[in-house]
């Protein structure tokens, strides 16, 4: 038995079967996408792109993407700032609440934010007698981008500003800096390449998401219909060629990002 | 000048966060407990539910083993290039960049009906699209990285010495893995099957465009909620949707222990 298990064989085996499991369920779909898009030439696919309905909703997405970002951004380093800087009643619970959007499904997500904004909810009321239309427009689909990507730019903050020296802002302080001076010229200096990365991964999943917006973006071709809603419509009504071309496009754009990512990560450690 | 700080934290979390959660736990139990029970009594409820628990047993499994594997291999493969390992290492995280949506759209294309593959299995009597393969093969892509991403730093930081040191001293690969690499990577695989269920356990998208959605048959949890919105049956998809947000809850605390529980050490 002893000698069986220790065949060469297995070792083989193993090794085998995890880089095939690994290229068949990750390369190849991939591969498969881009190979699909491109099999009736670049005629085919520049029509498929060219559909005003399809650029539209690249290009919404992409906008709608960058807000969320930049909200994320702000009160990410907001948050981030806060729970490791002050001690507060509720403060390590709302550090573990931070992970919840990962946690939770995006279309529980989706579900959540169409229940408190919706038509029938207090705050949706208030919001269309004042003249302002959240669910099913715009607004809504900037929320949930939010909501889901709330965690990247906490949890890319926070590691910096707990390496922080101190003695970098007593220094500072010592030598008669106000606050917001340190604060602009000493902390801030510290956190952005978590800002940074942070943002690059919350603006690539705000491109990507699906489950929380379907359920709150009224879909409407132009106006808040946004790419992956728009290649699942596709796939639905059998048009895998356009189907395929818009996700390229998004594919590639998240590769670049990743790629990015990855680069200054990688540039940062050896600083 | 703290003060309004922390306040500005409190709601941000209040409105993003905790209302929200709020608002469809009550939603859930609009109807008393009796209309609660109903919803997810619904034949429908109880399969989509079963459904999504055999994804979620399948993926798990199977991502845990090879997920941990594929990062052994990537620290310590010496039997790989190093150019092959570090391409090999960058590629592990493209399923974080693709789109849930356009994960599924690759399983159709690769495997549908109208590929070579698709319609090979179909005709031997195997549906993979629109069936439980494509679901568990869908929901397996979203959350390869998870397992991998988790083990790959520990690993690392041990080093390997004392794994050398092992066989040097006789000791086999088996032996070696159990009595030298597991007790030093146990914490990771454990929040690494934590992170593969919660994801497995939400996936949506993939699943959506893969399974078809078909009522009673290849249901999930999260796409029933999906349909149920849809229909405008607002307190059924809350009763699901609270179900979920149990267990995803009950994850994040499980997780939150296992850190503390790992820091004590």
């Amino acid at each position: 038995m002893n000698t069986l298990l220790r065949h060469k064989g297995w070792t083989w085996g193993f090794r085998s079967t995890v880089l095939l499991y690994f290229v068949l369920l990750v390369v190849l779909p991939l591969l498969g996408v881009y190979y699909h898009s491109f099999s009736l030439g670049w005629s085919a696919f520049a029509e498929s792109v060219k559909d005003p309905i399809a650029w539209k909703a690249v290009l919404l997405t992409l906008k709608l993407a960058l807000v969320a970002t930049m909200i994320n951004v702000l009160i990410g380093t907001m948050i981030g700032w806060v729970i490791v800087r002050y001690r507060f009643p509720g403060r390590s619970l709302l550090n573990s609440l931070v992970d919840l959007p990962f946690a939770l499904p995006t279309a529980v997500g989706g579900l959540m934010i169409l229940l408190l904004l919706g038509p029938g909810s207090l705050i949706g009321g208030a919001a269309e007698a004042l003249g302002f239309e959240i669910v099913f427009h715009q607004p809504a689909i900037v929320i949930a981008m939010v909501f889901v990507t709330f965690p990247f730019v906490i949890r890319a903050v926070q590691p910096l500003l707990e390496e922080i020296d101190p003695s970098e802002e007593e220094a500072a302080r010592t030598l008669g800096a106000s606050g917001t001076k340190i604060f602009f010229k000493v902390v801030l200096p510290s956190m952005l390449p978590g800002m940074l990365s942070g943002g690059m991964l919350a603006f690539s999943r705000a491109l990507a998401e699906f489950g929380a917006v379907v359920l709150v973006a009224g879909n409407i071709p132009g106006r808040t219909l946004i790419a992956s809603v728009f290649i699942y419509g596709e796939v639905e009504s059998d048009n895998t060629a356009g189907a395929a071309a818009v996700s390229i496009l998004l594919l590639t754009l998240s590769f670049v990002i990743l790629w990015v990512v990855n680069f200054v990560q990688t540039k940062g450690k050896r600083a | 000048m703290k003060k309004l700080w922390i306040t500005l934290t409190y709601l941000v979390f209040f409105l993003l966060l905790i209302a929200p959660l709020g608002k469809m736990v009550m939603g859930a139990f609009e109807g008393g407990l009796g209309g609660l029970g109903d919803a997810l009594a619904r034949p429908e409820a109880l399969h989509a539910l079963m459904m999504t628990g055999l994804i979620v047993v399948t993926v798990t499994v199977l991502n845990t083993l090879l997920g941990m594997m594929m990062a052994i291999y990537l620290v310590r493969g010496s039997w790989m290039s190093g150019g092959l390992r570090r391409f090999l290492n960058s590629i592990v995280d493209l399923p974080y960049a693709v789109s849930p949506v356009i994960g599924g759209l690759m399983i159709v294309l690769l495997l549908g009906p109208g590929s070579a593959v698709g319609a090979f299995f179909e005709d031997i009597g195997f549906k993979i699209v629109y069936a439980f393969p494509g679901m568990v093969i869908a929901t397996l892509f979203v959350t390869f990285p998870l397992m991998v991403r988790e083990v790959m730093p520990v690993l690392q930081e041990i080093g390997a010495q004392q794994e050398e040191a092992a066989s040097t001293l006789g000791a086999y690969g088996w032996t070696t893995f159990w009595k030298v690499t597991w007790p030093s990577i146990r914490w990771a695989v454990i929040y690494g099957i934590v992170l593969t269920v919660a994801r497995s356990l939400g996936e949506f998208g993939a699943v959506l465009v893969v399974s078809g959605n078909i009522i009673n048959r290849t249901q999930t949890a999260t796409t029933l909620v999906y349909q149920d919105v849809e229909n405008f049956n607002v307190i059924s998809a809350n009763s699901v949707a609270l179900v979920l947000a149990a267990f995803s809850v009950s994850l994040l605390l499980l997780m939150e222990w296992a850190k503390k529980r790992r820091e004590v050490r």
